[in-house]
């Protein structure tokens, strides 16, 4: 068991022209609850999307437990990963979206007991039982037979990230969840995710604009820019006396907006 | 002349062979398009492929059988097929010609129902470990089709009243059926007006079937 839960190497990620990662480097320890903030179009949220390879990168290596996941040991040396081997990747990182994206013609309970089913071959009861758990402890057991549209968007974020936890997931990832919310709504999905990681060892890592949350709630805060993570420290130490010019400048106009 | 415009005796003579033609012609229709809507399915799926050397050949081969007449494809398999060896009854090149034909039809309907289904839910899928083919399955299909189910259901209809062209290659359904007794008896009107509204009651039945399926998946 290494101290170890991520880490990328010389991680690369361009959109034509345009480098969205730049050679990232990033160790994230067993349990530890990263926030990233920074700017819009910096990389945040590329970030989370190619640790879930939802995106391919272009160069280095991105590393889970201790194993590659984007690529794979072959005759000696890294090769790219292929899908199966991607999708073993996958199933130790749970990801929660901005946009929920539950699956709409399935109810709370089936969409938090899909992915048991068929990903890791549980019994559909098995997986019912684990899904009603977890409905319970986001605090929605009354509204497992409930479709999405049936339900309010705190209500479905709370579902998506019961559905991400039924995959019994080590690391987290949560990208704005709380982006699409209204303010009122915001509360009841953080306070989800608080006790997440009080009473569960999950390796979070959140891209987030709740500076409040992410100052209250992170071990570690990153700031992100063009690419690059340009300063990081404690929340103290990157709230409270921020060394960066572009931190500086970003935290600012952040706080004025309050 | 007591020969009325319209022969009811004659008529309810020759019901029992409209019938047995029509429910031939619905027959044909509902194998047809059974093939047609799986057919259409792999079709769309290939066609939306990111492989080009895949997508591409699929794509021309959809726009060639959509672009040409249904007629010329029936006469193809029916009369030129043989000279290659290959040898359909009547019955089975008209069906299979159908088939082919909406496959293509459909496989446009199929596509539009895909592009519909927000990408967002293939990232959950795939986030959450599904492979592909169960995404497909559990995930975007039963979200591309519900939307699609009306025009799937016209081209049930459309289908169904193309069944008469069959009729060039010999395969005797509702339509060359109701000739035939005319040229027998000299008799037009009622076996003509009789398989029109065989037609008729039958297409508008599938129709009410379709908006009860419609209905019936609409999404909570």
């Amino acid at each position: 068991m290494t101290a170890l839960m991520v880490r990328f190497r010389g991680v690369t990620k361009r959109y034509g022209p345009l480098t969205v990662l730049d050679h990232l480097d990033l160790d994230v320890a067993r349990n530890e609850k990263v926030a990233i903030i920074g700017p819009s179009g910096s990389g945040k949220s590329t970030l989370l999307r190619v640790l879930m390879m939802l995106e391919d990168i272009d160069e280095g290596v991105i590393e889970v437990d201790g194993a590659p996941i984007t690529h794979m040991p072959r005759d000696g040396t890294l090769v790219r990963a292929s899908e199966s081997w991607k999708r073993q990747g996958r199933s130790k990182i749970g990801m929660v979206f901005q946009s929920f994206n539950l699956f709409p013609h399935m109810t709370a309970l089936q969409n938090t007991a899909e992915a048991p089913v068929s990903a890791l071959g549980l019994s559909r009861r098995e997986a019912n039982e684990r899904a009603a758990e977890l409905l319970d402890m986001v605090g929605l057991a009354d509204k497992r037979d409930h479709y999405p549209s049936q339900l309010s968007g705190g209500q479905q974020q709370r579902v998506a990230i019961a559905r991400a936890l039924a995959m019994r997931p080590q690391v987290m990832l949560f990208d704005e969840v709380t982006s699409a919310l209204d303010p009122e709504l915001c509360g009841e999905v953080l306070s989800v995710i608080r006790r997440l990681g009080e009473e569960h060892s999950l390796t979070m890592l959140m891209v987030t604009h709740q500076m409040g949350f992410a100052r209250e709630f992170a071990d570690r805060v990153c700031f992100f820019s063009e690419g690059k993570i340009a300063e990081q420290g404690t929340p103290q130490q990157l709230f409270g006396a921020p060394q960066n010019e572009r931190t500086q400048m970003f935290l600012r106009a952040v706080m004025d907006a309050v | 002349m007591n020969a009325a415009l319209f022969d009811w005796q004659f008529a309810w003579q020759i019901l029992p062979e409209l019938l047995r033609a029509s429910l031939y012609t619905i027959g044909i229709t509902l194998v047809a398009f059974a093939i047609a809507l799986v057919f259409g399915l792999l079709l769309a799926i290939l066609r939306r492929s990111r492989l080009q050397w895949v997508s591409w050949p699929v794509a021309s081969v959809i726009e060639f059988i959509r672009s040409t007449p249904l007629l010329i494809q029936l006469y193809f398999l029916y009369y030129v097929m043989p000279e290659y060896g290959l040898i359909l009854s009547a019955l089975t090149a008209g069906t299979c010609g159908l088939a082919l034909h909406y496959s293509c039809y459909v496989a446009e309907v199929y596509r539009a129902g895909l592009d519909g289904v927000p990408r967002g839910q293939w990232e959950a899928a795939k986030a959450l470990s599904l492979g592909p083919w169960h995404a497909y399955r559990n995930i975007v299909l039963p979200q591309a089709v519900r939307p699609i189910v009306p025009a799937l259901g016209n081209y049930l209809i459309a289908m169904f009243k193309d069944t008469p062209v069959l009729s060039a290659i010999t395969v005797v359904e509702l339509m060359l059926q109701a000739k035939n007794i005319g040229s027998q008896t000299f008799r037009y009107i009622e076996p003509i007006t009789m398989a029109g509204l065989f037609f008729l009651i039958i297409s508008v039945s599938v129709a009410l079937l379709v908006r009860k399926l419609e209905t019936h998946l609409r999404m909570p």
